[in-house]
């Protein structure tokens, strides 16, 4: 059973065509969740969502037309095609008749979430918030939030595609302070995927106590050097960096309007050549990971960097159909509010061969990044800052005192060229990314990379 | 749809489903966005929008369910899951509905003129921002200009027997220029807003993002160093949203701010005097009532260097055995109410920009501040963030500077506020600030 009738689909197509657009389309989403918190030793903030809409776009040229409305009913959507429509000067053009709806290739779900009662959701975060407590007297507040979210899309296109997609999501997250005399620190860590319940079957209080590992661990921080050093950046969430530095400059959008550092510049050897990196929308249960994107067009894996040289950019529809290639399946919305564009799914360095402890024993002085609070990049310049959450210092090749309030600062294409080590030891994080208003959940990772040098804006300036 | 009626019904259904207490917020918009690109359309769009929210108090257990059913059905059954969702929670004896219910007078929220500007005319205002900025000797692109409107409605309604509804307007334009070429590309942000797009300058957004472009062409990393400070109007508002998330009596409560047990305290310079006001007709965050129904109002926060008091909604306020300052806030009907800032406001001072950057004599003009979110620590305040800007002088503005960052700690920044600037803006970062620039008269400045 489809959430709009094709048939219906159809109509509403043809009625965002009758003054002309060289392709329409229609997204419908059913979306519900259920998100819960403790905070203070109790479980509040219980609450649930179901939400139904859908959106119509035209596109004419370079110029694209979209509505959307809450609700599914018909009128409501032939009404959009309507307004839609009578934005844009042709002739009407009729669509190709749609195909039979092909549900995407999905990411099994083995224990759907809205069938786990929601006590044992509220136990999960007692057991997490005692385990975080457990971890040290020095532990003053814990804070652990559990959501799950299902998405049922249907990507009507007036090339016939017809397409389905159901997501399912969960993520638990933990946030801990510590706090000794007049010190106060914070530490957190996330598990997340596209799958089900059974993701946090398996000792889910280990999140709580990483999170309380590093909030007690930075109580003993030292100030962060200044200056510029060699980093080693930890594996997972350490991913950002590529995220941030490098992945948005390859979104096809700001590459089109040459407002990326990375544009004109494929097949340019940007980086060492052990250095491969890679965008998987189709990586199993990955966090970053769906079925089809939000114009229908299959996930897959794009080499973006390979053996150090620029491959391929990130593509939607649009941006795709100006530069006479395939979308890369990268056309994403943060739901049916939204149009879509080019954004990265879970993007990653390919793991080398080295160790961790490979990479740190060759660093004379240095900064050891494990995890960023978050991060910023100009796509434009490639200039970008992060925050680095849990750090240490490097020296004699060993990794000694933990560091506090380091930031680093650079650019991607010197960054990318200043990797002189990667590790094998590849792990995905849950991210949330922002871009243009839009959110998506999006997989950051990588195993441990070393870059040769690296500006830290410390705290002891 | 009847706004109104919706959320009379959601109420009367969670009642139904057993709720002790229950209070359901509506909301319905219509809203238009365009992006042109190149003096041609880019993104056209015309959407409406509506929903419900529905908080179910099971005695001093709350729990909240939203949704875009509107109908009898729909309501029902959000109503339902509320009431459920409210099983899950732990007891919290400061729970429940407010008592000071009620509405303030708060004129100008709605501008009727914003249903006269056709889809041509403010195709037109997008494109004349994007030529604005074009215009400018040495502007390479403009990346982005982008006009965008709502016309919103909400009603609340609860069991005490609240009723009420309001409607406003918002206009917004932005743009993003850029200046330069290759690795030394800036680039620059201009924007306006208002209840309409009368309200807009086109010309003057389209400059200003020319002038911040132009502004950086050539930047490159200054040496670090202890220095002077001035913060423009946007830098300024980024710092004073994330100072007025910590001034939620929610974030004090839970011993995640800075503040918490400052009250009455020295936290700043005297120079140095802000608000929080609903009330003010030209904020974007202004409104009759908050998210629980609380009449909304102006709270001083920061007066004389003293830290004057925190923001509460009913739930912290009852914790404290105070009055709701009338700040539940919700971003949406899917989100319950929540402790928020509406609009912060800074006094404005004496002194124009230039005067500020005189007083400075040698230091930094910061114009752009990056990873403030990841950078700061909320509970000790302490902070190092990306930024760029321009060198001061010899007390004028000099070379363009990028690639470092400035530390500080939060209450240190505020005490060593020198003078706070007279000209002050609408900044929509950091929620709804309006915010001057602002000298501070030392912080760590590292570069290579």
């Amino acid at each position: 059973l489809t959430l709009v009738d094709p048939e219906l689909a159809g109509r509403v197509l043809e009625r965002a065509l009758a003054r002309g657009g060289d392709m329409a389309e229609l997204y419908a989403e059913a979306r519900r969740g259920f998100a819960l918190s403790l905070d203070d030793n109790r479980v509040e903030r219980p609450q649930g969502g179901r939400e139904r809409g859908a959106c119509v776009r035209v596109v004419q040229g370079d110029s694209t037309y979209y509505g959307h409305v809450d609700g599914l009913a018909e009128e409501d959507l032939l009404r959009v095609a309507v307004s839609v429509s009578e934005a844009v000067r042709g002739d009407a053009q009729h669509p190709a008749a749609l195909s039979a709806v092909k549900p995407a290739a999905g990411h099994p779900v083995a224990i759907r979430p809205e069938e786990v009662e929601a006590a044992r959701k509220a136990d999960l975060l007692r057991s997490c918030n005692e385990r975080a407590r457990a971890a040290g007297a020095e532990v003053t507040q814990v804070r652990i939030g559990y959501g799950e979210q299902q998405r049922q899309v249907e990507v009507f296109g007036s090339d016939g595609r017809a397409a389905t997609d159901d997501r399912t999501r969960v993520r638990l997250g933990a946030q801990v302070v510590a706090r000794r005399n007049g010190r106060v620190e914070t530490g957190s860590d996330t598990r997340g995927g596209h799958a089900g319940w059974e993701l946090l079957e398996e000792d889910p209080e280990a999140v709580a106590e990483r999170a309380a590992r590093r909030a007690l661990t930075l109580l003993d921080a030292v100030d962060a050097p200044t200056g510029r050093l060699p980093v080693v950046v930890g594996n997972g969430f350490g991913g950002v960096l590529l995220h941030e530095a490098v992945g948005h400059g390859l979104e096809a959008d700001a590459v089109q309007k040459q407002a990326s550092i990375y544009a004109g510049r494929l097949g340019e050897q940007l980086a060492d050549p052990f250095v491969t990196a890679y965008d998987d929308g189709s990586r199993q249960n990955a966090w970053g990971s769906e079925g089809i994107d939000d114009e229908g067009t299959p996930t897959r894996r794009t080499t973006v960097i390979e053996d150090g040289r620029l491959t391929s950019y990130l593509y939607d529809v649009l941006r795709a159909r100006k530069d006479g290639v395939d979308s890369t399946g990268n056309g994403r919305r943060e739901s049916f509010r939204h149009l879509p564009i080019p954004r990265m799914t879970n993007t990653f360095f390919a793991p080398g061969v080295a160790t961790p402890d490979d990479l740190i024993s060759g660093v004379e002085r240095g900064l050891y990044a494990v995890s960023f609070g978050g991060g910023q990049v100009e796509p434009a310049t490639g200039d970008f800052v992060f925050g680095v959450s849990e750090g240490y210092l490097i020296e004699n090749g060993k990794v000694t005192a933990p560091v506090r309030g380091a930031t680093l600062v650079g650019n991607g294409i010197e960054a990318l060229r200043a990797i002189d080590g990667i590790a094998d030891d590849l792990d995905i994080a849950t991210g949330y990314c922002g871009k243009a208003g839009q959110t998506v959940p999006a997989g950051v990772g990588q195993p441990h990379v070393r870059i040769r040098e690296l500006t830290v804006g410390g705290t002891a300036a | 749809v009847k706004l109104d009626d919706v959320a009379g019904r959601a109420v009367e259904a969670a009642l139904a489903a057993g709720a002790s207490d229950a209070e359901a917020w509506a909301e319905e918009s219509v809203s238009r966005k365009v992006r042109v690109y190149a003096g041609e359309v880019e993104s056209l769009s015309d959407a409406g929008g509506r929903g419900v929210g529905v908080r179910a108090f099971a005695g001093s257990r709350s729990g909240y369910a939203y949704g875009t059913d509107l109908s009898d059905g729909g309501v029902t059954e959000l109503a339902r899951a509320a009431r459920e969702a409210a099983e899950v929670a732990d007891e919290d004896e400061y729970e429940g509905l407010p008592d000071e219910l009620g509405s303030s007078e708060v004129d100008g929220l709605a501008s009727p003129e914003l249903a006269d500007w056709s889809t041509e005319r403010i195709v037109e205002l997008a494109l004349e921002v994007e030529r604005a900025a074009r215009a400018r000797h040495g502007v390479t692109q403009v990346e982005n200009a982008v006009y965008s409107d709502a016309n919103g409605s909400v009603a609340l309604a609860n069991s005490r027997g609240f009723a009420a509804s309001y409607s406003a307007t918002q206009a917004w334009a932005y743009a993003s220029a850029f200046a330069g070429e290759g690795a030394d590309l800036m680039t620059g942000l201009g924007v306006g807003m208002g209840r309409a797009p009368s309200a807009l300058d086109p010309e003057a957004i389209g400059a200003e993002a020319a002038e911040r472009a132009l502004a950086l062409v050539g930047a490159r990393q200054p040496e670090s160093r202890r220095c002077p400070v001035v913060l423009d109007a946007f830098v300024a508002a980024s710092f004073i949203g994330f100072i007025g998330s910590m001034l939620s009596a929610d974030a004090v409560q839970r011993g995640r701010s800075l503040f918490a047990g400052r009250e009455g305290q020295e936290v700043a310079d005297p120079a140095l005097r802000l608000a929080d006001d609903a009330t003010d007709s030209e904020g974007p965050a202004s409104a009759p009532f908050d998210g629980e129904g609380v009449p909304t109002r102006r709270t001083g926060l920061i007066e004389e260097g003293r830290l004057l008091g925190f923001l509460y909604d009913s739930r912290t306020a009852r914790k404290e055995g105070r009055q709701s300052t009338g700040n539940a806030s919700r971003g949406s009907y899917r989100s319950p109410p929540s402790v928020g800032t509406t609009n912060l406001m800074i006094e404005p001072g004496e002194e124009e920009l230039a005067g500020l950057v005189g007083l400075a004599g040698e230091g930094l003009y910061v114009t752009d501040v990056a990873g403030l979110h990841s950078g700061v620590n909320p509970v000790s305040g302490t902070f190092s963030v990306g930024a760029s800007g321009r060198l001061i002088e010899g007390g004028e503005l000099g070379t363009p500077v990028r690639e470092l960052t400035i530390a500080s700690d939060l209450v240190s920044m505020l005490k060593a506020v020198r003078s706070v600037g007279s000209e002050v803006r609408w900044v929509p970062f950091g929620g709804s600030v309006k915010a001057p620039p602002i000298l501070v008269a030392d912080m760590a400045v590292s570069g290579s």
